[in-house]
């Protein structure tokens, strides 16, 4: 294996995923990949063939008569509460009275293998009896209709409309803003088993296991404490397994318990996403005032998002759009408007960055409208907008930002890569280039850490020492690929001062910590982290305690490191001295717990301290475009970004790094397209719906971490990593708008829409030509 | 299901002399054994029997249509004394296909001591690459790309060469990875190269495959698979209710996706007549057996400029498996080979029985997913005019994604020259009617005139009338006439007589094609 796996210091190094070598292998275990009980059933589900309709019945008695059918389940079956939302109580399980959207599930077949289930349930259109309602299919048509999920959302500062009139100069625009599917490679799938007493055990790729334990509990009518999930690892999660593994849960769990044998759901992809929602597409429409300079003297926008058919996340979603608005940028007057359109389509849910980016990125494209406007750089404007650092520095929610870095981080990329020379070249390329067109961008990340609701920052811990010396540790976080695991191992290991391979961490499993939290809104190192070194530090008092006693010396005076303890002069080695504090009856194990200090959120006014730190970063990215195909292609970017001290840098830029591509790819590629008659999404699988292949990977990509530390007190004063870096290809799509922008060299705002695909830039390209001609 | 191991390879088996005319079961190598499978369904796939029925695991199911590559394998098949490796989609190949050919996964590659953790075996340098690049981080794609960079090792190890960065993006273009943004993995791909060389162990696995060649053809209940020309063309003749099977690519999705019963099928794969490649009388000829990866090889050899196309055309897995007779008489309406092949006005040779037929490929279309196939009548092959002076031909590809994606139209554009004027033109595009088709009026506006601005801007206009586009998921109908027009400009663009563009003023790919 890997050297570093016994080299000390073990926080700060880059050290692989602690899964790495199975991951290889195939011997890393999914969900599916547990080896099945006897008598383990098959479940698959019926999903409704319109996007809105009155669910009259369902034909069981055909179901039932398939071959290897055992039992079919609806609605009516659900013994507790027919419900899966995790907010407001409108997400049902099994569709009940009315059908709201095509693809929502309305039975659950039950076979003999999976086959056969899915089979069964491919007869939903012919067995289930509707009649069908008009259905509302876009976020601009429930906006016309008022038709919501919870009500609109105002963030305001000051008084925007008259700072709006008192403007030098003003404008006005609209931008619309795709959804984008997580394409979690493992598709969604639970696996529940009945045990003892009326008890459930479900194996679940989750991102929140605790949240599945209750919603599977109220639909049983079970206590929590027999409902255990457990998920060792998911296949990808990016959002879509925080709420939207409950209904899979919650079906498993009950065709398990009606039937008391084991049922596995694992929907297909097709069908995964025709019934998941995925992160929200956005429409804008604003109007800024600004000054010479670019300077934002007032600002008004609505943010109209589509929900889908119900609120699941959808609140907390538009209210981090609104926190984002801002992103780098200090806003002296500012009225924003967040309206979560109820559509007939999937609810739409959490993905990386949490309405975040999408909220950011409507100020990147406004300030790219000044500078054009302007005849500036729009690097210039942007950094004439910056947060200030000693004024000029509270959000439009009232938070002061403490550790604003973003000048010179920004600063030192543009050095790093030559923005000024090639801005330049580009000119003169686009000058004499008649089909090829290049476009540069450099765009600012400011992105806030905890979740807005404050009792959700809080996380537990176990960590057990055995007699042998080695560690085994727990905590309510999950693994989904991002390294979690890996790093609360070197957390722990770093503060008993032993080897990383003594440390190895275990399935989340609602048995061991209880009441955790969805590892979500990136906070699961800086949660778990924490609670698991606080876990390890009890653990080390004990033996500190424990050495001094035996050895001598003051207690505080014991050291642990290079898989040693130093007490009174002596150097033991960890595993003999645990042997021995073990003979003398001391807890080798300990839990751990962890609240983020000083968060407080006034829910009702969108105002207060939402975010224990803010975490920054910048990309610069350089584009050609084809003006006659609309075809495209990155050839550089160049990324900076702020992780405070890295825990493990291998896994931090592995983190920006994926979150580049994974954004641009919403950006670019990833077209989300419903029938505008049916209501059925068209790209549910990867033949028709896009993300990023090894070619969309620039050949030129330079990223590096801005090496600082968080000035808050966090696990070793790293920052969280996960969804920030999502927001660094604002830079791709703000080149591209470029590009095209040099068709009418740089007079015209192009109309480009996102994602960006060849259709829309060729659109841009056409409509800035028509535009330029016309002037 | 019923599955039988023979621990050592058996010369031609010890029981009752199979003929033809007898059932056998499906056998094929697999983890140091001839599996032998006597009840499996002919249409049960490969991933499912590895992971249900051998309970390997390792091999992850990701979409179940061929398109994410988490399912990648590794088929061997015995080329002479050596075994041709390649790497297929596991979730859309049947398992009767294996027969006679070797399985290899992700579980074979590392050397493992059973007395050991998981976590002390010996990885192969691929895997290793991949731990010391920090190539996987969910690790569910992983298993995919380490299959398709050790048949990338493989090839490469053989030769003694390495692959460009450029070369393993191909490469990789059928694994989907959504966390790692495939730098580091790319990386990987080339670390892979500096480690101790461990090569795939060949001699046990080729003594069993030459074992496996004494099987008489595969002859399962619904599911035959003759090995000569004559003999399939019998076959298919008398069955013409059958459903004939190549690729899987498309079919696999049939029984995947829409359950659909596939009746008695006709494997074409083991006709080794079918798969030939060669140049006959001045026209390259294409067996419709052979896979799209050697029939695009072969074309883009003779056409450099279909390179792009080829490199376009799904992934390497599929290009694998499937076969461009497959993707010609499946008759999409945006399949890719077909605007390129009407337009070098290739031909078709169909045949029945023994009677043969040849027509050009752009009358072989009817309608919407409608050909000139009698019952009881296949593809025997392409027949496409190897190049001559003065002509010049272009192939686009327009998609929302480089690689692996389905054109919201393609063209292939053929124009022959002398001097300024154009004597004759081909255009044919996919994407544009329910057929591939030809663009007439854009033709004929271009046919005997100079090829200048004017001709050009008749021809564009010409294209209106031409095509009638539908809007769909993959692009509308506005841009597919915006961008058939503009194509057509990019063509004069690099192909007018006084200071033509190159590529690379034309191109956004022209880096990495």
């Amino acid at each position: 294996m890997n050297a570093p796996q016994d080299t000390l210091p073990v926080v700060g190094t880059a050290r692989p995923h602690e899964s790495a070598h199975l991951h290889v292998a195939g011997a890393a275990p999914y969900v599916d990949d547990i080896a099945e009980v006897q008598g383990t059933l098959h479940a698959a589900l019926g999903l409704s063939p319109v996007a809105h309709g009155r669910l009259l019945g369902i034909d069981l008695d055909t179901l039932r008569a398939q071959p290897g059918v055992v039992a079919v389940f609806s609605a009516a079956d659900i013994p507790g509460a027919n419900e899966c939302g995790p907010i407001v109580h409108d997400d049902p399980i099994l569709a009940d009275g009315v059908l709201h959207y095509l693809g929502q599930p309305v039975f659950a077949v039950i076979a003999t293998d999976r086959l056969a289930a899915r089979r069964a349930a491919a007869l939903a259109k012919q067995v289930i009896r509707h009649e069908a309602l008009p259905p509302v299919l876009t976020a601009l048509d429930g906006h016309a209709k008022q038709q919501y999920v919870v009500p609109p959302m105002h963030l305001k500062r000051g008084d925007a409309s008259a700072a709006l009139a008192a403007s030098e100069q003003r404008v006005s625009g609209s931008f619309s803003l795709g959804g984008q599917e997580q394409f979690y490679l493992e598709g969604q799938i639970s696996y529940a088993i009945p045990q003892e007493d009326g008890g459930l055990l479900v194996h679940c790729s989750t991102q929140h296991p605790t949240e599945m334990q209750h919603t599977v509990a109220h639909a049983l009518k079970l206590g929590a404490h027999r409902v255990q999930v457990v998920c060792r690892r998911m296949g990808g999660g990016f959002g879509g397994k925080e709420s939207q593994s409950a209904l899979f849960a919650c079906v498993a769990a009950l065709a398990a318990a009606k039937l008391k044998r084991p049922v596995k759901l694992r929907p297909d992809r097709d069908d995964d996403m025709l019934i998941t929602g995925r992160r929200h597409g956005f429409e804008f429409q604003w109007e800024v005032g600004h000054d010479a300079e670019g300077r934002i003297t007032g600002v008004e926008i609505d943010l109209v998002a589509n929900a889908g058919f119900s609120a699941d996340l959808s609140p907390p979603v538009m209210t981090r759009a609104l926190c984002h608005f801002d992103n780098a940028y200090w806003l002296p007057a500012v009225a924003a408007h967040g309206y979560c359109a109820r559509t007939n389509t999937q609810s739409n849910t959490a993905f990386r960055g949490f309405g975040g980016p999408q909220g950011a990125l409507a100020i990147e494209m406004i300030l790219d409208d000044v500078a054009r406007g302007l005849g500036k750089d729009p690097l210039d404007v942007r950094r004439a907008n910056f947060y200030g650092t000693s004024e000029c520095n509270v959000t439009p929610y009232g938070q002061v930002v403490r550790d604003n870095i973003i000048e010179p981080l920004v600063a030192r990329l543009e050095e790093s890569c030559d923005y000024r020379a090639r801005r330049t070249q580009i000119a003169a390329f686009n000058a004499t280039s008649p089909v090829l067109k290049r476009g540069l961008a450099l765009t600012p990340v400011k992105f806030g850490i905890s979740f807005n609701v404050a009792h959700f920052n809080q996380a537990g811990a176990l960590v057990h020492v055995y007699t042998d010396g080695t560690i085994l540790a727990n905590h309510g976080g999950t693994e989904m690929g991002q390294g979690l695991n890996t790093k609360v191992a070197m957390v722990v290991a770093h503060e008993l001062g032993v080897r990383l391979d003594r440390v190895r961490v275990t399935a989340t499993d609602t048995h061991k910590v209880a009441n955790t939290s969805a590892t979500a809104a990136s906070t699961g190192s800086d949660l778990n982290g924490k609670a698991a070194q606080d876990a390890a530090k009890q653990i080390k008092h004990r033996l500190a305690g424990f050495a001094a006693g035996k050895h001598g010396g003051a207690v505080e005076d014991v050291r642990f490191g290079n898989d040693r303890v130093l007490v009174n002069g002596l150097s033991v080695p960890f595993d003999e001295l645990v042997q021995q504090a073990y003979f003398a009856r001391v807890q080798l194990w300990s839990d751990g717990f962890y609240a983020t200090p000083g968060l407080h959120w006034d829910r009702e006014k969108l105002q207060g301290n939402p975010f224990f730190y803010f975490a920054y970063g910048a990309a610069c990215s350089e584009v050609v475009i084809d003006t006659l195909s609309g075809e495209w292609k990155l050839t550089r970017a160049d990324v900076l970004h702020d992780v405070g001290q890295s825990l493990n840098p291998a896994i931090d830029i592995g983190q920006v790094e994926g979150a580049f591509i994974q954004g641009m790819g919403w950006l670019t590629t990833e077209e989300l397209w419903w029938h505008p008659q049916s209501g059925k999404l068209m790209t549910h699988a990867p033949s028709t719906y896009k993300i990023p292949t090894a070619n969309d990977c620039p050949a030129d990509f330079r990223v590096a971490l801005y090496d600082t530390q968080n000035p808050a007190d966090t696990i070793h004063r790293s920052k969280a990593v996960g969804e920030p870096p999502l927001l660094l290809p604002f830079s791709v799509f703000l080149a591209i708008r470029d590009a095209v922008s040099a068709v009418g060299d740089h007079k015209v705002n192009p109309p480009l829409r996102a994602p960006s695909t060849p259709e829309a830039i060729l659109d841009a390209v056409d409509a800035v030509r028509a535009a330029t001609a016309e002037a | 299901m019923s599955q039988a191991h023979t621990s050592a390879p058996s010369a031609s088996g010890g029981g009752p002399a199979a003929t033809p005319d007898t059932v056998r079961p499906v056998r094929f190598f697999h983890r140091g054994e001839i599996v032998s499978l006597d009840d499996v369904s002919p249409t049960r796939t490969v991933l499912n029997w590895l992971r249900e029925d051998a309970h390997c695991t390792g091999t992850k199911e990701g979409c179940n249509e061929g398109d994410c590559g988490a399912c990648t394998v590794m088929v061997g098949e015995l080329h002479g004394e050596h075994i041709a490796w390649q790497t297929v989609n596991a979730c859309i190949q049947f398992v009767p296909v294996l027969d006679g050919k070797a399985l290899m996964t992700v579980e074979d590659l590392a050397k493992t001591d059973p007395q050991q953790p998981a976590a002390a075996a010996v990885l192969h340098p691929v895997q290793q690459a991949m731990v010391d690049c920090h190539g996987s981080q969910c690790g569910f794609c992983t298993p995919g790309f380490v299959m398709s960079m050790t048949a990338c090792y493989e090839r490469h190890q053989a030769l003694g060469t390495q692959p460009t960065r450029q070369e393993l993006a191909d490469e990789l273009s059928g694994n989907l990875c959504r966390c790692t943004g495939y730098r580091p993995i790319l990386d990987a791909g080339q670390r892979m190269f500096e480690l101790p060389v461990q090569r795939i162990d060949e001699a046990p696995i080729a003594a069993a495959l030459r074992s496996l060649r004494n099987e008489p053809p595969l002859r399962r209940p619904d599911f035959r698979a003759p090995r000569t020309l004559a003999d399939f063309a019998a076959l298919r003749a008398a069955k013409p209710e059958a459903r004939l099977l190549a690729g899987c690519t498309d079919i696999g999705l049939w029984v995947n996706k829409q359950f659909r019963d596939l009746g008695e099928i006709l494997y074409i794969g083991e006709v080794a007549e079918l798969k030939a490649i060669g140049e006959v009388d001045g026209m390259l000829e294409i067996g419709a057996g052979a896979s799209l990866e050697d029939a695009w090889s072969a074309l883009s050899r003779h056409w450099p400029a279909v390179r792009e196309m080829h490199l376009r055309f799904a992934s390497p897995p599929i290009r694998h498996a499937g076969t461009m007779g497959g993707n010609i008489a499946n008759g999409s309406p945006i399949g890719d080979s077909a605007p390129v092949l009407i337009a070098l006005g290739a031909s078709i040779v169909l045949r029945h029985g023994e009677a043969v037929r040849e027509m050009p490929l752009e009358d072989f279309y009817v309608d919407y997913m409608k050909n000139r196939l009698e019952p009881g009548e296949f593809v025997q092959a392409l027949r496409v005019p190897l190049p001559r002076a003065s002509q010049v031909l272009r192939a686009y590809k327009l998609s929302k994604r480089y690689d692996s994606d389905i054109s919201g139209l393609a063209c292939g554009l053929w124009l022959q020259l002398d001097g300024e004027i154009v004597r004759d033109a081909r255009f044919a595009f996919g994407g544009m009617a329910a057929i591939v088709k030809r663009a007439k009026g854009a033709e004929a506006a271009l046919r005997g005139h100079a090829w200048n601005e004017a001709t050009l801007q008749a021809a564009m206009a010409a294209l209106d009338s031409d095509y009638t586009p539908l809007s769909d998921l993959r692009a509308s109908d506005n841009y597919r006439r915006r961008a058939a027009r503009n194509l057509l400009q990019r063509l004069f663009l690099e192909t007018r007589p006084a200071s033509p563009l190159s590529t690379k003023q034309i191109s956004v790919w022209s880096d990495i094609v």
